[in-house]
C-alpha cells in the first residue's frame, strides 16, 4: 500500500484510539486518499464528525476539523456551509450517531440537498459506550442492550436517504478500500447531499457478542456478501439474499441548497 | 450622536435589528411562541444584506448551524422560548467549550413544560445560568425596554466576539411582544472589531496566555474544535492539569472583563431604607414605584435593575446592602434570582422575596404594598 | 398621570383591531408622544376574542399595560359585556352598533356608532373598519393631531390602499360628528 499523504495526517497525534481489528483506521485512510484525488486545496476542506468511535478521525485529520456533539455533525456542517459555501465539507459519522440521535437532521440534510458529504462508517453498533445496538444493528443480532437479539428492524439507511431527497448515495466497505476510496470521490465531486455508508468491522463490540471470529473473518464476510449494483442488475432475488449492495445506487441532478439559496439573494459562489 | 428618527417598535423586532447592526449575518431557528418575531424579522432582513437565514428542522439543529457558522466566521444570532432553550443547552455548552461566539435570544414564557405559551414569566433565569451540564461560565442580558432589547443585543454580540463566549439574552413576553417609542440609529453599524491584526504565525486558538482571536476554518490554520476538553491547540486531552487549566481558562476570561459585562443601573434615595433590585419587565413596575415614592414623596426608597444577571452582579448587591435595610426582590417565577440576591447582601440587610407567577406582570401596586410594609 | 390616557381596543379576532392599535401607537409616535402597545396573544387572536391596549403619555411609560381606561373601543356584543364592567364612569366607551345592542345603563358614557356597517355601506369595505373606529376614536378623543394621524394611516395601509384606509379614517370623523348632537346612545337598542 502506498504511503499516505502525510500532509494530511496528524501524525503527532497517532497512534489512533481504535482497537485491534477495527474498521475506522481503514476507512479514514480511503477518505484521506480521496480528498487527495479531487484535487481540492487543503485549506478548503473540513472534516466534521459527531460522537462515537469513527467520529474521532476528525483529529487525526490535518485539515480543519469540527469535533461536534452526538448526532448534530450535520447540522453544525450546514450552519457552516452556508457560512462559507466554498468549503468542502465531509462529514464523518458513525451508525448510531447519524440514524439515531442525528436521525431527523439526516433526513433534512437530504431534503436541502446541501452540498454535504456524508460519510457514514457502519459497524453495526455503538462501539464507544461498549456495544449497544443502533438502528442499523441486523434485526437478531446481539447486542448489551439486546442480549437475547434485538426486535427491532435496522434502516436501509442509503433508501432512507434517497426518500428523504438524497441526491447521491453510495455502499462501500472496509473489506474494499480501493472502491470505497473511489465512491468517497465520486461523492465529493457530486453536488449535493452526498451519502457513503461505509461498512467497518467491529470485532471487539459486535463481532464477538454475535460470533462473527476474527477481524480478518469479518472482513472476509463483508466482502462475499457484496455485490455491485451492476452485478446485481442480472441477479433474482434469491441471488441477492444475504447480500449487499456495493457501488453507486443513484447519482441524480437536482438544486443543490447553498447555492440556490445565494443565488436567491443574488450573489454568485460559483 | 448619530441620527435617529424615533419609530414605534417591538422587543423582540429590536433584538433582529440590534443584532444587524451589530454585524449578525447569520441566522439559523425553529418558530417558537413567543419568539417567531425575531426569526420573521431576521428571515426578512438578512437576504437584503447578503447574510443567510435559515429554519432548521429543530431547535438543536438551529444551535449547532449558529456555531457552525461561527467557525465560519460570520457573527451569528438564535432565538427560542423555554422549551426550545432547553433543547439548545447541550449545544450552547459545546459553544462555550469550544469558545465559539454566538448569541441566543430567549423569550421566556410560563413553564414548565409547553407552560402557558404567551404568558410573561421569568423562569428562565436559573436555566439560563445552569441549563447546561458541567461547570461554565455564562453572560444574561436582560433587558426592561424595547431599546434596552435594541442596545444589549448589540451588546451581547460585541461581548461574544470579543470573549469568545456565547451571551444569553433573556427577555420575556412582555418586552418580546410590546412596541414602543425608540430613538434607534438608522442604518448604523454598531460592530466593535475584536482583532484587525494579521493573524500572528504562532496563533493559537486557546493560547494559554488569554484570550485570542478566533481564526475562522478555510484560511490555511489547521486546528480543532471539539467538546472535549482540549489543549491550546484544541486537541483533546486528559491529563488533569491542562483540565484543569482549561476550565479555569474559560471562567478567568469573565472575571477578567467583569467591568464590561457587568451593567446595572441605580435610581432612587443615595441611602434607602427599602431598595427593589430587579430585572427584565419588572423593572418597569417597579421604576414606576420608586418614581413616585422617591421622586414626587421624597421616601427613602431605590431600585437597583440589573441588565446583566449572570455573571451576577456580586459587588453592586454587596454594597447595595450596606445602605439598605430591606432589599426587596420583585420576580415573576417563584424565587430564582433572589437567593444570589440573599447570599451576597450577607446578611447586610433583609432580603424579601416578592414573587409572582400567574402568568401576569407584577404591577405597581404589588411592589408598593410590599414596599410600604417596610417603610 | 392627568396626561396618561389608555386605549383599549376590543372585539373579534379578524376585525383588524391590532393593526388598529398598531397604526394608533405609530401615529402617536409621529406626534411625538411616549407610547407603548401591547396585545392579547395566543390562539384567542387567531379568532375568538381580540384585544390591544396603547397607552400614550407625554412622560415616560413604565407600567406597560393598560389597567384604567380612559378609552375604550368594543367592537361586538362579547367584548362590551366584558370590559363595560372593568372601566370607571369617566372613560369614554365607543361601540360598534352594527354588533353592540346594549344594554346600557346611565353609569357610562357610552357612544355608539354603526362603525362596520358604515365602511361596508359607504366605502364598500367592511375591513376598513378599524380604521374607522380611529377617526370615531380620535375625533371623540382628540389623542392625536389629525393629519399627522391620516399619514400614519398612509405608511401603515398596504401598497394602493392607503387612501381607502385614510377615507374610512376620515369617515370616522363624520360619523363622530354627526353623531355628537344626537342622542346615541337610542342607536343601540337596549333590549
Amino acid at each position: 500500500m502506498e504511503q499516505l499523504t502525510q500532509d494530511f495526517l496528524r501524525t503527532k497525534k497517532l497512534p489512533h484510539i481504535w482497537c485491534p481489528g477495527c474498521g475506522n483506521g481503514i476507512v479514514t485512510a480511503a477518505l484521506v486518499r480521496a480528498i487527495e484525488r479531487t484535487g481540492f486545496d487543503q485549506k478548503d476542506v473540513v472534516i466534521v464528525s459527531g460522537i462515537g468511535c469513527s467520529s474521532r478521525a476528525a483529529g487525526y485529520l490535518n485539515f480543519n476539523t469540527l469535533h461536534t456533539t452526538h448526532g448534530r455533525a450535520l447540522s453544525f456542517a450546514t450552519g457552516l456551509k452556508m457560512a462559507r459555501p466554498e468549503l468542502k465539507l465531509f462529514v464523518i459519522m458513525g451508525d448510531g450517531d447519524c440514524s439515531a440521535i442525528g436521525g431527523n437532521h439526516f433526513i433534512h440534510s437530504a431534503r436541502r440537498n446541501i452540498d454535504l458529504n456524508a460519510i457514514i462508517v457502519n459497524n453495526h453498533i455503538y462501539g464507544m459506550t461498549g456495544g449497544q445496538h443502533s438502528p442499523l444493528t441486523p434485526a437478531g443480532k446481539k447486542a448489551t442492550t439486546a442480549p437475547r437479539g434485538t426486535l427491532e428492524r435496522a434502516f436501509d439507511l442509503l433508501e432512507l436517504a434517497r426518500g428523504a431527497g438524497a441526491t447521491f448515495g453510495a455502499r462501500g466497505n472496509a473489506a474494499q478500500p480501493r472502491q470505497l476510496e473511489q465512491l468517497i470521490v465520486r461523492a465529493a465531486r457530486h453536488r449535493g447531499f452526498s451519502v457513503v455508508e461505509a461498512l467497518s468491522p467491529c470485532p471487539i463490540a459486535y463481532g464477538r457478542r454475535n460470533k462473527l471470529g476474527s477481524a480478518v473473518d469479518m472482513l472476509r464476510d463483508m466482502k462475499e456478501r457484496s455485490v455491485s449494483v451492476e452485478r446485481a442488475a442480472d441477479m433474482d432475488e434469491a441471488e441477492l439474499e444475504e447480500r449487499t449492495l456495493n457501488g453507486v445506487l443513484y447519482s441524480i441532478e437536482a438544486p443543490e441548497f447553498a447555492e440556490a439559496y445565494y443565488q436567491s439573494i443574488g450573489k454568485d459562489i460559483g | 450622536m448619530p441620527e435617529a428618527k424615533p419609530v414605534l417598535m417591538q422587543g423582540n423586532e429590536a433584538c433582529a435589528v440590534g443584532a444587524i447592526n451589530a454585524g449578525v449575518r447569520f441566522y439559523a431557528g425553529y418558530p417558537i411562541t413567543p419568539s417567531t418575531e425575531v426569526a420573521e424579522q431576521m428571515a426578512a432582513m438578512l437576504p437584503e444584506i447578503g447574510g443567510v437565514f435559515i429554519q432548521m428542522e429543530d431547535e438543536i439543529a438551529s444551535m449547532a448551524a449558529v456555531i457552525g457558522a461561527s467557525i465560519g466566521g460570520m457573527r451569528t444570532l438564535t432565538a427560542t422560548s423555554g422549551p426550545g432553550f432547553s433543547l439548545k443547552q447541550e449545544n450552547l455548552g459545546y459553544a462555550i467549550m469550544a469558545e465559539i461566539p454566538c448569541v441566543v435570544i430567549n423569550v421566556q414564557r410560563m413553564g414548565p413544560s409547553t407552560g402557558v405559551p404567551t404568558a410573561p414569566a421569568q423562569g428562565d433565569v436559573m436555566q439560563a445560568r445552569w441549563g447546561t451540564h458541567g461547570d461554565h461560565p455564562i453572560i444574561v442580558f436582560s433587558p426592561a425596554s424595547v431599546y434596552e432589547s435594541y442596545y444589549l443585543t448589540i451588546a451581547a454580540v460585541n461581548l461574544s466576539q470579543k470573549l469568545r463566549q456565547p451571551v444569553i439574552v433573556l427577555l420575556d413576553e412582555v418586552i418580546g411582544h410590546m412596541r414602543e417609542k425608540v430613538l434607534i440609529p438608522e442604518g448604523k453599524l454598531m460592530v466593535e472589531k475584536t482583532s484587525d491584526k494579521q493573524v500572528p504565525h504562532d496563533w493559537k486558538p486557546y493560547d494559554d496566555k488569554g484570550l485570542t482571536p478566533l481564526v475562522p476554518f478555510g484560511f490555511g490554520h489547521y486546528y480543532h474544535v471539539t467538546g472535549l476538553f482540549h489543549d491550546q491547540y484544541g486537541f483533546p486531552t486528559g491529563d488533569p492539569m491542562q483540565v484543569e487549566r482549561a476550565l479555569d481558562r474559560i471562567h478567568e476570561k469573565l472575571v477578567k472583563y467583569r467591568d464590561e459585562i457587568i451593567l446595572t443601573n441605580y435610581i432612587g434615595h443615595k441611602e434607602p431604607r427599602v431598595a427593589i433590585v430587579t430585572y427584565g419587565c419588572t423593572v418597569r413596575s417597579a421604576r414606576a414605584v420608586v418614581k413616585k415614592a422617591y421622586w414626587q414623596n421624597r421616601l427613602p426608597v431605590g431600585l437597583l435593575s440589573l441588565q446583566t444577571i449572570w455573571p451576577f452582579p456580586e459587588k453592586e448587591i454587596e454594597a447595595l446592602a450596606k445602605q439598605a435595610d430591606v432589599i426587596i426582590v420583585p420576580e415573576m417565577n417563584m424565587g430564582q434570582l433572589v437567593g444570589e440576591v440573599e447570599r451576597f447582601a450577607r446578611g447586610e440587610a433583609k432580603v424579601v422575596p416578592l414573587n409572582r407567577y400567574d402568568g401576569e406582570m407584577i404591577n405597581p401596586d404589588q411592589i408598593s404594598e410590599e414596599v410600604g410594609r417596610w417603610l | 398621570m392627568g396626561n396618561r390616557q389608555e386605549i383599549l381596543l376590543t372585539g373579534a379576532g379578524g376585525q383588524g383591531l391590532i393593526l388598529a392599535s398598531i397604526v394608533l401607537a405609530a401615529a402617536a409616535v409621529d406626534d411625538n408622544k411616549n407610547v407603548v402597545q401591547t396585545q392579547s396573544y395566543g390562539p384567542e387572536a387567531r379568532g375568538g376574542a381580540s384585544m390591544a391596549g396603547v397607552i400614550i403619555d407625554v412622560d415616560t411609560i413604565e407600567y406597560p399595560k393598560v389597567t384604567k381606561p380612559t378609552v375604550l373601543l368594543c367592537m361586538n356584543q362579547t367584548s362590551f359585556n366584558k370590559y363595560l364592567p372593568k372601566v370607571g364612569p369617566d372613560c369614554l366607551i365607543i361601540a360598534d352598533s352594527t354588533f353592540v345592542s346594549g344594554p346600557h345603563s346611565d353609569e357610562y358614557k357610552v357612544q355608539a356608532f354603526p362603525i362596520t356597517r358604515s365602511a361596508k355601506d359607504e366605502l364598500g369595505r367592511e375591513v376598513v373598519a378599524n380604521m374607522l373606529a380611529l377617526g370615531v376614536i380620535n375625533a371623540a378623543s382628540g389623542l392625536i393631531d389629525r393629519e399627522i394621524f391620516r399619514n400614519s394611516i398612509f405608511k401603515f395601509a398596504p401598497r394602493g390602499s392607503g387612501e381607502l384606509n385614510q377615507q374610512a379614517f376620515d369617515l370616522g370623523y363624520r360619523l363622530f360628528e354627526e353623531g355628537s348632537g344626537q342622542n346615541n346612545e337610542a342607536s343601540a337598542q337596549t333590549p
